[in-house]
Formats: structure tokens, C-alpha cells, sequence
């Protein structure tokens, strides 16, 4: 291949004096700044803008349409179809989490409950949601698929102990999940 | 009491009531004003939103909505904020001189307030005042004299600060100031000979009656083209400008021209150590220079307060019975000019990025200066060409068309040559 040798560009005396530049940057600008209030920018659609630059403005127009498959939000608790709660406290979430957000107090199953024959179940269950980085990892790690990630993102409260995540909250929050493991199931 | 002292105490009332009323009621709230201008319009340039929600707060009195105002009240409260923040004094500082720094940068810009005209004169209760606070006759050389004392409040900042970001902030400062008031000073020559008057509210009226100095497209109350002696004199006129608004830029500190304080290099620059209200102080004078600035800027060359196109004399003679208001209207139409020149100053912020150093003072020493030299000859020629012989206006054409190439010449001459970075 035959080689190129390239040599910065000569500017001519319009390029050297700059101000025709400088006025193009201007127009440029501009002509920015209508589109943005138009609501016109580039990615304004796809990122569901308010009609002003590119910004969603919260409390009116909210994420809950446009949320992605995979986004992972607050994680929670679920239970299957027959209200059994999936957890057995094995504490792997526990102790993969990063931040150490979880904490398990493990509890016997009294055996004339429903779910005798399961191990265990949590006595509690709290995650601290100042701690939790949403990285999902518990949910990876769960051999039960008893915790999950989901969308919800407005985790809010007005002091530490309220952003404190308890069982009763998390499963509040996480809900029925139908389908995957079944093997404490006896009619499968 | 004899006529002479209630002649007096009225006079002082009419100084005190325009001293309150421009410097506080329309300087000062356009301080907030291009603070929320800057912000908003920032925003829009880069996409976003800007302040939109801050107004008044009826929910708090039990009303179903909020009046957000387009987030107006913003400034507000962000003063508010400074007012209520720790105001921490560093152990480390020369305290006279820290606590003096800030006042120092706010008070010479409200100080040139004085001079500038806000509209012609208005005639109430059978007196006949000028909108403008002191009519001196030496308009421009008293805003410059005044403007440059701002650079003491930035120099003492940075040193009195006794830490290394404010201290090079400052001694940038004073560097720039100095190779920019000097391409201000004579970029401003030009016009003063144009107009053979000092007084800045003159300046106005002769633009008002004849034309602005880059639209003179009237004369005398009357559209009509130009004269030859004008038309010729636009391009010295064109030139003073640019010289005079990009130097306007440098003295407020603007981008491109923001070295003292540029976040990447140096933290904050002069106003690292400070908080709270001192810094909000610097802030205030930042913008109030820009505001003076900018207000200079229209005085000189673009009409000051008057409409132009010969709609000046109807406006300036409204009358409502006795009282002569029409002034009134010539304040608006100078702060709507004000406004869209501050807005000019936003636009220039997000497109010309900083300049470096040595490219500044290249700038102010090597280019600015010589032009606007140049171009004061070139307008002295100009105006002197009608009384001068046809052969002594040619000679002195040649002469500066030599002077000006030799210029360029030893401009070019001096310039070191590239270095080749990489072998």
C-alpha cells in the first residue's frame, strides 16, 4: 500500500483573523439553543423529554413507561403462587452483598406449619437501603430465586431507620412470582 | 426657612431618590436578573431545563398550586442560601484585607453607575431632571478610571486568600487588566472624536437626533442614507467595537477570557477561601461589571436608550398632562437592549472556548493594541479629511497604509518560529 505522508492544513488569512469562526459559533449556538426549546434535540424522543432540551422533568412525567427490561431497581422478596415464601435463609445474599445491605436472622420452620418440610425461612430480613447499590448480585447469587430486582426507584424516607427495608416491607413490594422453582412444591 | 436651603434640601432629594432608584431599584435587581438569565439560558444551549420551578410558594398559605413564575425566584433564593451559610474566615488569611477584597469588587461597579444614561430628560411637577444620576462631562474616562479599581478587590482576594489557587488567580488578573484597559482606552478614542463630547448623556442625544455610531441610518429625526464622512467612518467605528467589546469581555473576567478564576486550572480561583456572603459579593460584582459593561457598550455605539430611526423625538415628548414621561419609555427600551446584550455575553460563554495564557496576552499586547492604535489615526484621517487639502489626505493615507504594514511586518518578524514538538 502505497504510504501518505499528511501535512497539517495551511489556514488562510480568513482562518487566521478567527472572527468568521467565532461568528459561525454563534449561529451555531443558536441555532442549538431553538432546537433545545423546541424540543427538537437530538435524542429528545428516545430519552421522552418534556418538550425543553432533553430533560424529563420529574414529578409530572415519570421513568414507569419508558423502563427498560433490564433495569434493576429496588430489590425484594417474593413469594410463589401458593403463598409460600421462597427464602430459606441461606444467607449467600447476605454475605456476597458489597455494601453489606443484608442482614438474615434464620429461623426453624414449626413443624406443624403448612411448609414443614422446608428448611428454613427468615425470621428477618432487612435491607438497608442507604447501603444497597442496586448491583444485583443477590439476586444473582440466590439459589431459591427468592429475591429480585425490581423497577421500583423512588426509595424514599425521612430518617435512616425508615430506609430500612423489613421482611414485611419487602415482600410487600416484591409480590407473587409464578413459575421457576417449584422442588418444595409436593403436586408438581 | 430661606429659599436657599429648601432650594438645596430639594435638590439633595432628587439626587437621593436617583441614586436609590438606579443603583437599587434597576442595577442591582438585574444582577439576580442575568444570574437567572445565565442559568436558564445555559441550560437551553446545553439541552437541559434550567431553574423552572422556584416562585411563590402557595401551597405554604394553603393554595392548591404553586405560582412558579418560570423559576424567576430562584435568585432569590440561592441569595438567600449564601446569606444563611457558615461564613468561614480560614485561619491562614491576612483577615483586613480578606474581609476589605469583596466590597472592594462590588463597590466600584455600582459606582460607575452614575454616569450612565438612562434615558433623556423628563419634565415632573414642572422640573425638568436628566435620568441620569451625575451628568458629568467626563463620562467615560470616570468609568474607566473607577472600573479598573475593581482589580484591587481580585488582587487582594488572591493574596491576602495566602494560598497558592486565589494567589495565581490574582496575579493573573492584574496582568490581564493591564493589557486590556489599554486596547479599552484607545479602542474608545475613535468615538470620543467622533462626537467631540465627553458626556455620555450627549453621546446619546447626538445618536439619538444623527443616528448610532453602527446604524446611522438617519438624520436629523429622518431616515436618509448616510454621508459619505459617516459611511467611511463606520469601518474605524466597526473596528473600535470589537476591540472595545472583546476587551469589555476581558475586564468583567468573561469567557473566554475567565483566567483568574478558571475552574479547571485553579479551583476557583481569587475566591477559593471564600463563602457565604463574601463570595456572593464577588459574585454580585462580577455581574454588575458585566451589567456596566454592557450598558457602556450601548451607550457608545448603539444608541444608548433611544429607538432609533427617528421615533426618538415623539417618545421622549409623551406627556400625560403636565408631566413629560416619555423618558420613562426610553429606560425601558435601554434595559431591553441591556438584557439582549447580556444574553450576547451568555451566547459568547458556551461558544468560544478559554484561551490560553500566552495566546491571551498575545491578544491584548500584540494585536489589540496595535489596531486600535492604528484605527485611531485612521479615524483622526477621516474626520480630519473634509478641512485638509485632497494631497495632505492622500499622503496621509500612504503613511498610515506603511505604518500599518510595518506593524504587521515586526509583528510577524518577532514571532518566535513553531517548534517542532516531535522529532
Amino acid at each position: 500500500m502505497p504510504t501518505i505522508k499528511l501535512t497539517r492544513p495551511k489556514l488562510n488569512v480568513g482562518e487566521k483573523i478567527y472572527f468568521g469562526a467565532l461568528i459561525k459559533g454563534f449561529f451555531l449556538t443558536m441555532m442549538h439553543a431553538v432546537k433545545s426549546l423546541r424540543g427538537k434535540s437530538y435524542g429528545a424522543e428516545g430519552l421522552a423529554s418534556s418538550g425543553l432540551g432533553v430533560t424529563m422533568q420529574f414529578p409530572e412525567q415519570r421513568w414507569d413507561d419508558h423502563m427498560p427490561e433490564y433495569y434493576r431497581g429496588a430489590p425484594t422478596l417474593v413469594t410463589d403462587e401458593q403463598g409460600r415464601e421462597r427464602c430459606v435463609s441461606c444467607q449467600l445474599c447476605e454475605f456476597i452483598c458489597p455494601p453489606k445491605a443484608i442482614k438474615i436472622i434464620p429461623s426453624e420452620i414449626p413443624s406443624d406449619d403448612k411448609w414443614a418440610k422446608v428448611e428454613k425461612r427468615p425470621f428477618e430480613f432487612d435491607i438497608d437501603m442507604t447501603r444497597c447499590i442496586y448491583c444485583g448480585m443477590c439476586e444473582e447469587v440466590c439459589p431459591e430465586q427468592a429475591i429480585y430486582l425490581r423497577k421500583d426507584y423512588l426509595i424514599t424516607g425521612t430518617s435512616r431507620a425508615e430506609m430500612v427495608h423489613d421482611k414485611k416491607k419487602l415482600y410487600e413490594i416484591g409480590g407473587v412470582r409464578v413459575g421457576l422453582v417449584n422442588k418444595w412444591n409436593e403436586l408438581k | 426657612m430661606p429659599e436657599v436651603v429648601t432650594a438645596t434640601l430639594i435638590d439633595l432629594a432628587i439626587i437621593i431618590t436617583k441614586i436609590v432608584a438606579f443603583t437599587f431599584m434597576v442595577v442591582l435587581p438585574l444582577v439576580p436578573l442575568s444570574v437567572y438569565f445565565e442559568r436558564r439560558f445555559s441550560a437551553i444551549i446545553q439541552d437541559r431545563v434550567g431553574p423552572n420551578r422556584v416562585g411563590i410558594p402557595l401551597t405554604l398559605f394553603g393554595a392548591k398550586k404553586d405560582f412558579h413564575l418560570f423559576g424567576l425566584v430562584q435568585p432569590i433564593a440561592d441569595g438567600l442560601k449564601l446569606f444563611l451559610k457558615e461564613d468561614f474566615t480560614p485561619d491562614h488569611v491576612r483577615k483586613a484585607f480578606y474581609w476589605l477584597a469583596p466590597v472592594l469588587t462590588v463597590v466600584p461597579a455600582l459606582i460607575t453607575v452614575c454616569v450612565v444614561p438612562f434615558g433623556p430628560d423628563v419634565t415632573l411637577f414642572g422640573r425638568t431632571e436628566k435620568l441620569v444620576i451625575a451628568d458629568l462631562d467626563v463620562g467615560p474616562l470616570f468609568i474607566f478610571a473607577i472600573s479598573s479599581l475593581t482589580v484591587y478587590g481580585i488582587t487582594l482576594a488572591g493574596w491576602s486568600s495566602n494560598s497558592k489557587f486565589p494567589f495565581i488567580g490574582g496575579v493573573r488578573s492584574t496582568a490581564q487588566m493591564i493589557s486590556y484597559e489599554i486596547c479599552l482606552g484607545l479602542s474608545v478614542i475613535p468615538v470620543l472624536l467622533y462626537f467631540g463630547d465627553l458626556n455620555l448623556n450627549n453621546i446619546v442625544q447626538e445618536q439619538a437626533d444623527n443616528g448610532w455610531l453602527l446604524l446611522p441610518f438617519w438624520t436629523d429625526g429622518k431616515l436618509s442614507l448616510p454621508s459619505l464622512q459617516t459611511t467611511l467612518f463606520m469601518i474605524p467605528a466597526f473596528i473600535a467595537f470589537i476591540i472595545f467589546t472583546v476587551s469589555i469581555f476581558a475586564e468583567t473576567n468573561r469567557m473566554p477570557f475567565d483566567l483568574p478564576e478558571c475552574e479547571t486550572e485553579l479551583v476557583g480561583g481569587y475566591h477559593t477561601e471564600y463563602s457565604s456572603m463574601k463570595f456572593a459579593m464577588f459574585f454580585m460584582g462580577e455581574y454588575a461589571a458585566m451589567v456596566i459593561g454592557s450598558a457602556l457598550i450601548i451607550t457608545l455605539f448603539l444608541g444608548g436608550w433611544s429607538a432609533g430611526f427617528g421615533f426618538d423625538e415623539a417618545i421622549a415628548n409623551f406627556s400625560i398632562g403636565d408631566f413629560r414621561i416619555g423618558g420613562f419609555i426610553h429606560v425601558g427600551i435601554f434595559l431591553t437592549k441591556l438584557l439582549v446584550f447580556i444574553l450576547f455575553f451568555i451566547l459568547v460563554r458556551w461558544t468560544v472556548p478559554r484561551f490560553r495564557y500566552d495566546q491571551l496576552m498575545k491578544l491584548g499586547w500584540v494585536i489589540f493594541f496595535e489596531a486600535a492604535l492604528i484605527n485611531v489615526f485612521l479615524a483622526a484621517l477621516i474626520i480630519a479629511a473634509p478641512g485638509m487639502a485632497s494631497t495632505i489626505t492622500v499622503i496621509g493615507l500612504i503613511l498610515l497604509a506603511v505604518v500599518t504594514a510595518a506593524i504587521i511586518w515586526v509583528a510577524k518578524v518577532s514571532e518566535p518560529p513553531a517548534k517542532v514538538l516531535r522529532a
